[in-house]
């Protein structure tokens, strides 16, 4: 007998959830033969792929990491001074082991199970509460996804507002201060183009607001060339002329500085990157965004509020969500969803743990040490600009000095930021030290007796903090929160008391149909935090990120294997932005051949509500396209619609398999109909994990389609992001993939250009390549597995699923399958019967679930009062069993409501999630004994979940909203 | 279903809008609103939307929304006409149109334009049939 050698260390099978005999189990159930056969049954044999993916071998676990430390080898981490935006900071060691790097927080799901994720709830009203004092602006929301994105949100918010023109077609003026950080500028224009907005770059002091009618304006404060310019003169002539005021601000220099809120902003954005999180070549960060209490309506993203459970506890909850894309679709306020939660809770617990007057400490060594380098230059003969700044110091110069001192710096291992050919900036940040200072100072003074004469020790003493009069007088971060918990053993046992508040995969499985749910492996988290992958500043110059630029140009090239496409842009950092970019290239395609007038985009029903929000940011109008009974694409009324709109027809979206969890068999003449039109096709990419090695986009006709990395390749979902949605196209598509065009500013180029004035498509987000540490995950799951391990993936993930509605459709009924009896990666139950059998509702079945230990399926997505579930791959039998067993025993409990042994109110799913104080109360009204409330299953008895509270009440919520900490006696 | 869900009096429309019509100085004024069966499927409403005194609104087209937890829903106007009156308590009580739909929950008050637009509206009897109709 042969012996085995293959190492020990191999991961498809530690990913794939189900084992040999757990599989045979559940093809003998399906009664098939083995796992072709069922996706033979289950993909349409006309889009099969007929070979392998063309990617590398699988490697183990051990060696996709020492790869992953070669590559990091090549990222060279110099000192950074470019700023921008981006600060290098510490992120505290306790925050890091225990949120960053702890699977208890990084692979929760979005709180829409409020009652089972009170503890991120909590770490983000705590968020809004740091944000809303800081920026002085009451509400704030729960993190958008970058500061040039929020910037863009803040004028389409502000577009919103602006009254009706006469002029109807005009998108009006939007004003943006040249001295914003030219990521956002570019970002900003690329938005307002579609809508038709014209955006005029300024200087705010001497803008004629009353001439310009501008609907709003755009402030950097302090700007990116370090100046604290008085804008309280420019926000009252702004709002004389009736144009709102957006004000792009750093948290940090908040502390210090007076608020936006009481300059006269009427929205603050900003990101909060530098309260904690490393720089990551330009992320994931949490952004920011603040406003006026009488514009919370008109709030883009998700926003924590307060309300109260059944027992009329303090209960936290996702508020207002009628304002979201999921529900409000083409009318939504913004087509984000995805925001930056995980990061969003790291820089709230940065400022628990660091409090009000640690911040301003930090704030203040920080500029202090700024005012030490500029009066230490100023000695050296050096020209500093600005009087008053906050972090960042601007020195001009001849183009000769300027290019001698960024030579000197380069040579130091130093990123200075050349501002153009006579300035550059040095911006400062909380790792900065004396001898950094000192180091630079060496750049500027090559004469020794010059630079002896000077000293941080010395200059300390002489200079002033250097913001004067613009220092801040009101306080912030009053709340007892934020004065407790500063030792570590204070913060480490608040973190964990709210990690065992929420409910994440380290409990139990979260069956979420279209969310994916997989497992994010150690192995593929853990480089994430090493320091030459989290330290690089997303401006430093190409060539001191080699191992990152090898990772991009891998990650490409796989993802374009695994679509059937040409090229991709890693760029769009989340799934809505991989959308809107991708409709952003059909339109610049259309009009470079001349068919600008193209602006109609289809739509089926059963879409995303995302899908149609992009569309209208992208400039389309949404016509929808019915589905059939069959839950597919009806194709009479898609040939209908296409026809009547040929002329005008700009895109299809198209979502494969179907939202409705069905591969349909009519994919191909889909596309073929649309083209025949001169239509594109967008392919939303939400279900591409059942796609992955059995079929592919491009050869169905797609011509883009984006990547929920955080769903098909292993992102965690970080309770709420981070997210990345990059996007593959057609070659025909290529040329218009979002640029960045402006280059790191420390590369030397003659002229900075933030822009080339011919760019089709400008920047979508702020960094060229996204939150670019987190491509790490998704490159080193594509190498763990190969095109074997990943399309066994696929298989599995369909076995599943198909298993999944086996066992409960004599329960609940299957609502949709493919042609051939079978369900794709995902299945959809129903549940609207029990409502007249029963008074039961989806709400019920979902709370009731949380007493057994899961987490609720999609609930009323695609279809009101339906269950989506998707198991994944990574879930084994045992698993999926536990889940179908709690969902048949709660099926009998709602049995027994039908038969009248238990009451249609006051039951066990009415009172759902039953809390241990509820049980444990002394007196005990309800008809059912309370170790079956708790207990409804022996498993569950092994490794109970207690839900913090009972059922949340949403409409209260609503109506009185409150979204910031409340009162401390309100806490439990 | 019992005829107070419906009173006799009120116009009624498919959308789940009534008006009520009443005759003050010469000037015929109707005041919106929407039905118990509108209501029941909103759940509690959380925010109305509503438009400006002095606007005006054309038959069948919105004029404003209402919000439950999970939904939104256009509002249609059954009549065409210039505001005159806009229930304001209901920005800070939205409760009130699922407690009292027809009366503390009306929603704007508008100078009738086009008294012929009546014809195409139901009568209550007529609107519960269509309910029948539709199966609830």
């Amino acid at each position: 007998m042969a012996v085995d050698l293959r190492p020990s260390d191999r991961f498809v099978d530690r990913h794939v959830g189900p084992d040999a005999r757990e599989e045979a189990e559940m093809l003998h159930a399906l009664g098939v033969a083995n796992l072709d056969a069922l996706c033979a049954e289950t993909v349409p044999a006309d889009i099969r792929l007929a070979g392998a993916l063309d990617l590398p071998p699988p490697v183990g676990e051990s060696e996709v990491l020492a790869e992953l430390r070669a590559l990091a080898g090549r990222n060279q981490v110099w000192k950074s001074f470019l700023g921008m935006g981006y600060s290098d900071c510490f992120t505290p060691p306790v925050i890091q082991r225990n949120i960053l790097e702890n699977p208890g927080w990084y692979t929760a799901y979005t709180a829409y199970q409020a009652e089972i994720s009170q503890g991120r709830l909590e770490a983000l009203l705590n968020f809004q509460t740091m944000v809303a004092d800081l920026t002085g602006l009451p509400i704030a929301n729960a993190s958008l996804l970058d500061e040039a994105t929020a910037a863009a949100e803040a004028m389409h918010m502000l577009h919103g507002l602006a009254p009706a023109t006469a002029d109807a077609d005009r998108g009006g003026i939007f004003l943006v201060d040249q001295a914003c950080h030219p990521q956002t500028i570019e970002v900003v224009k690329t938005r307002a183009r579609p809508l038709g907005i014209a955006v005029r770059e300024s200087d705010p002091a001497s803008a004629d607001f009353a001439a310009l009618k501008a609907f709003g304006v755009l402030l950097q404060y302090p700007a990116t060339d370090g100046a604290i310019p008085d804008f309280r003169a420019v926000c009252a002539r702004a709002h004389e002329a009736g144009t709102l005021v957006a004000m792009a601000t750093d948290l940090l220099a908040l502390t210090v500085l007076t608020p936006p809120g009481e300059i006269g902003a009427d929205i603050a954005v900003g990101s909060a990157q530098r309260f904690g999180v490393p720089l990551g070549y330009g992320g994931p960060h949490a952004a920011f965004f603040a406003t006026r209490a009488e514009w919370t309506r008109k709030l883009p993203g998700r926003l924590i509020g307060v309300s109260e459970d059944a027992h009329g506890n303090r209960a936290l909850r996702m508020a207002l969500q009628t304002r979201e894309q999921h529900i409000r679709r083409e009318k939504a306020t913004s087509n984000i969803c995805t925001a930056q939660v995980l990061l969003a809770v790291m820089s709230g617990m940065y400022a628990v743990y660091h409090g009000p007057r640690g911040l301003k400490a930090i704030a203040e060594r920080t500029g202090g040490l700024a005012a030490v380098l500029a009066r230490g230059l100023e000695r050296l003969g050096v020209r500093v600009r600005h009087q008053s700044f906050f972090d960042t110091v601007r020195v001009d110069g001849s183009s000769a000095e300027i290019a001698g001192w960024m030579k000197a710096a380069a040579a130091r291992q130093m990123n200075l930021r050349r501002l153009s050919n006579e300035a550059l900036t040095i911006a400062l940040d909380e790792t900065t030290t004396a001898a950094d200072v000192e180091r630079l100072w060496e750049l500027f003074g090559p004469n020794d007796q010059a630079r002896t004469a000077i000293s941080v020790d010395r200059l300390a003493g002489e200079v002033s903090l250097p913001w004067g009069t613009a220092a801040r007088t009101s306080g912030y971060l009053a709340h007892p929160i934020f004065n407790t918990h500063h030792s570590e053993t204070e913060m480490l046992r608040y973190m964990r008391r709210l990690e065992s508040r929420d409910l994440s995969l380290t409990s139990s499985m979260i069956p979420l149909g279209s969310c994916t749910m997989k497992l994010n492996a150690t192995a593929e988290m853990m480089p994430v935090t090493w320091p030459e992958w989290g330290g690089l500043h997303p401006f430093a110059p190409p060539a001191q990120a080699e191992g990152y630029q090898a990772i991009f140009r891998d990650l490409e090239r796989m993802l374009c294997a695994i679509t059937g496409f040409t090229a991709a842009s890693l760029q769009p950092n989340a799934g809505s932005q991989g959308e809107y970019a991708g409709l952003l290239a059909i339109r610049a395609f259309h009009e470079s051949r001349g068919q600008g007038h193209r602006d109609v985009c289809l739509i089926p029903s059963s879409a995303h509500g995302t899908n149609p929000a992009s569309a209208v940011m992208a400039g389309y109008r949404v016509v929808v396209v019915a589905c059939d009974d069959g839950g597919n694409v009806d194709l009479a009324d898609l040939a209908a619609k296409a026809a009547e709109h040929r002329e005008r027809l700009a895109a299809l979206m198209v979502t494969y398999p179907s939202t409705h969890g069905v591969f349909e068999a009519g994919i191909k003449k889909i596309t073929a109909l649309v083209h025949e039109q001169g239509g594109q096709v967008y392919m939303d990419g939400a279900n591409l994990n059942a796609q992955v090695g059995l079929c592919r986009p491009g050869d169905m006709g797609a011509d883009v389609c984006h990547i929920n990395l955080h769903k098909t390749f292993c992102i965690p979902h970080g309770g709420g992001g981070p997210g990345m949605g990059p996007i593959c196209v057609a070659p025909h598509l290529a040329p218009f993939l979002p640029r960045h065009a402006f280059l790191p500013p420390a590369m030397g180029s003659a002229e900075q250009s933030p822009s080339s004035p011919d760019a089709i498509a400008g920047p979508v987000s702020a960094a060229p390549w996204g939150s670019a540490s987190i491509l790490l995950i998704s490159w080193a799951y594509i190498r763990l597995m190969g095109a074997e391990g990943l399309t066994r993936a696929t298989k599995i993930a369909i076995l599943n699923a198909n298993y999944i509605a086996h066992r409960l459709d004599a329960h609940y009924p299957v609502v949709y399958r493919g042609e051939k009896g079978r369900v794709a990666h995902e299945c959809i139950v129903d549940v609207r019967p029990l409502k007249k059998l029963a008074g039961v509702e989806v709400d019920d079945v979902a709370k009731r679930l949380m007493d057994y230990g899961f987490h609720a399926p999609t609930m009323s997505f695609p279809i009101p009062g339906t269950l989506m579930i998707e198991p994944t791959e990574s879930e084994s039998k045992g698993e999926l069993d536990r889940l179908c067993d709690a969902l048949i025993a709660i099926r009998e409990e709602v049995a027994e409501i039908e038969s009248g042994a238990a009451p249609r109110a006051g039951n066990l799913l009415k009172n759902a999630p039953h809390t241990a104080a509820a049980l444990l109360a002394a007196e005990w009204p309800h008809p059912y004994p309370r170790d079956r409330a708790a207990y409804p299953l022996p498993f569950v008895r092994a490794a109970k979940f207690w839900p913090p509270v009972g059922r949340l009440n949403n409409v209260l919520g609503d109506r009185k909203l409150f979204c910031t900490c409340p009162p401390m006696e309100d806490y439990t | 279903m019992s005829a107070q869900q419906y009173p006799d009096d009120l116009y009624y429309t498919k959308d789940h809008e009534w008006a009520r019509l009443e005759d003050r100085d010469g000037q015929k004024l109707a005041t919106i609103g929407v039905t118990r069966f509108a209501v029941d499927q909103l759940g509690d409403v959380t925010q109305v939307d509503l438009p400006k005194e002095g606007e005006t609104v054309k038959q069948a087209d919105v004029f404003g929304s209402v919000e439950s937890v999970k939904a939104v829903s256009d509002l249609f106007a059954p009549l065409s006409g210039k505001i005159v009156k806009v229930n304001s308590p209901l920005s800070d009580s939205p409760e009130y149109v699922n407690e009292d739909p027809y009366d503390e929950g009306w929603m704007i008050q508008i100078a009738v334009g086009e008294a012929k637009e009546l014809d195409g509206l139901l009568d209550a009897a007529a609107y519960q049939a269509f309910l029948r109709e539709q199966g609830e």
